[in-house]
């Protein structure tokens, strides 16, 4: 079993955890128009990272989303940042 | 030499002590050029090879494998085919497969094992079998072969599995389908290998694609650990990795990669002559000839490239076993790997051009993919010959995303593998 670290919750086992997606995988804005393509890669389109990723996860027993950046091969968490601005 | 395998070659050859079996296929060194070269030496890659030298006259033709044939997940996966999909296309495309491999082992004189032991979709509440009636329908009327079983008929093709009154999922039923089954992973990839090789294919392992030959915004060959290597169209079938092959070709596909685990249990008894799958566990099982049962799941919850499995997975697959056979508890496992499979958003493979010129995709097929390789190999030959679809993997090309014609099997058939 792996544990995640929480920025708010500190070390927990794994399955408190979901992967939400890739960092800085913005929203078209939709005050413009959007095109097909656009949609297409903010909905589907991945970098699917062999070795480094950075991607948004959830804890979902305190509810708080936050920055993972993680190897994908060895697994090794490499650390987390916390998504609020406030505190940031 | 025996070249050709038979019943008598391997008569003969048991009276000459076994010394006459030549290599199944050569070790070429790469050539400078092919008409087509395919990176990825899985079943899929194999196939492509195979169809475009058989059906499309081709002979220039190469499959680079970084590793060695079948090391991938060909030959980790759990063997079930069927095409008990619920979309006209799905089942066009996977039905094709089994018609293919009903034929295969003629056509490739290679004995793949097709067993068509039948493949059980286990229904556990009234909703779910209307659930499972409407998907037997949709199978008949696109053409597959369905059969809605209740649970008297379910226990007599499956007597092992869990008929106790105060089972937490108790069976109502079944989706089945007869001329689904289990095939023998390996001979699949080598037998595909000993048919195109006499095809004049050659076929390089050991060879890693390091990069793609771009001239002009057009691929014109590859970059492998053994150098160079042009082509006049390329082919990439590597699975899990197709999104790192992807970011050396300059395209972008839809896919997350993830392990998939699979379990054998130690050699028991003969208990099971079918395939049980329960979408409500997740979990399914048949045993091999050899006796193990073999068992698999749904995928590890974390996006990774490790080629490992982990343990809430193994859990949650192992406890859906046991809710489904009780009487199997007991028994131990010997082997449990995993395989990175290539996860796209709707369930189904992506078939088509890259998005960069002269290179063609065959991946997205994640969990299920090793019931498809006939096809796969046959439809992808046929784009790489054309450069255009056949009618039957079109649905498939990646334009798919931006158009919206999703074909959401994940929704659709409550697919697992
Ligand atoms: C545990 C498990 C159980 C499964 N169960 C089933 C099942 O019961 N039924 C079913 O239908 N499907 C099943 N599948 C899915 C099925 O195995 C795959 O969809 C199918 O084997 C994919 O075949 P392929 O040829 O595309 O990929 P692979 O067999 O993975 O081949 C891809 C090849 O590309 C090579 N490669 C990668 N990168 C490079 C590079 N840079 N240069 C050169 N070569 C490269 C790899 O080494 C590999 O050999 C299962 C998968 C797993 C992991
Ligand atoms: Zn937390």
């Amino acid at each position: 079993m792996q544990q995640f670290p929480c920025p708010f919750c500190g070390l927990r086992d794994e399955r408190e955890f979901h992967f939400s997606g890739e960092a800085g995988n913005i929203r078209p804005d939709t005050t413009q128009p959007v095109s097909d393509a656009d949609w297409r890669d903010y909905l589907y389109t991945h970098e699917n990272p062999k070795g480094v990723s950075r991607e948004i996860w959830v804890h979902t027993t305190c509810q708080e989303y936050f920055m993972m950046e993680r190897d994908t091969v060895t697994m090794a968490v490499i650390g987390t940042q916390q998504m609020r601005r406030d505190t940031a | 030499m025996t070249r050709h395998f038979s019943a008598f070659g391997v008569f003969r050859e048991g009276l000459r002590g076994h010394k006459g079996w030549a290599p199944m296929w050569r070790s070429p060194a790469p050539k400078l050029k092919y008409d087509v070269v395919i990176v990825g030496g899985g079943g899929h890659g194999l196939a492509t090879a195979y169809y475009l030298a058989k059906n499309h006259g081709m002979s220039r033709i190469a499959v680079v494998e970084k590793g060695w044939l079948g090391g991938g997940n060909t030959g980790r996966n759990t063997t079930v085919i069927r095409s008990n999909y619920f979309y006209p296309e799905s089942t066009a495309l996977y039905d094709l497969s089994v018609r293919l491999y009903e034929g295969l082992s003629r056509d490739i004189n290679y004995n793949v094992m097709f067993s068509q032991r039948g493949m059980m979709v286990l229904s556990h509440s009234e909703s779910e079998m209307e659930i499972a009636a409407r998907t037997v329908n949709a199978m008949k009327l696109n053409g597959a072969d369905a059969e809605l079983l209740d649970a008297r008929d379910v226990q007599k093709k499956a007597p092992i599995l869990n008929y106790r009154d105060d089972a937490r999922y108790p069976i109502h039923g079944a989706i089945w389908q007869g001329r689904g089954g289990t095939g023998r992973h390996d001979a699949v990839a080598w037998g595909y290998a000993r048919a195109a090789d006499r095809l004049g294919v050659d076929i390089i392992q050991n060879c890693e694609v390091t990069g793609f030959l771009i001239e002009g915004g057009t691929c014109k060959g590859v970059e492998t650990t053994q150098g160079v290597i042009r082509a006049g169209r390329v082919g990439v079938a590597t699975a899990g990795h197709s999104s790192v092959l992807a970011q050396m070709g300059g395209y972008k596909l839809p896919l997350h990669s993830y392990a998939l685990q699979a379990f054998v249990t130690e050699a028991i008894k003969p208990v099971m002559d079918t395939v049980a799958f329960s979408p409500m566990t997740g979990s399914y099982f048949s045993q091999s000839d050899k006796g193990g049962l073999v068992i698999g799941g749904g995928l590890d919850r974390i996006p990774s490239y490790a080629q490992r499995g982990n343990t809430p997975e193994q859990e949650n697959v192992l406890s859906g076993i046991i809710d489904m056979a009780p009487a199997l508890a007991k028994v131990k496992l010997l082997r449990h790997w995993a395989g990175i499979v290539d996860v796209s958003p709707d369930s189904s493979p992506l078939i088509g051009p890259s998005g960069t010129d002269g290179i063609f995709v065959n991946c997205g097929w994640g969990t299920g993919g090793f019931k498809a390789i006939p096809a796969g190999g046959y439809l992808f030959a046929h784009l790489l010959a054309n450069g255009a679809h056949h009618e039957i993997s079109r649905p498939f090309d990646l334009n798919r995303f931006g158009t919206g014609a999703l074909i959401d099997e994940a929704a659709g058939s409550g697919i697992a593998h």
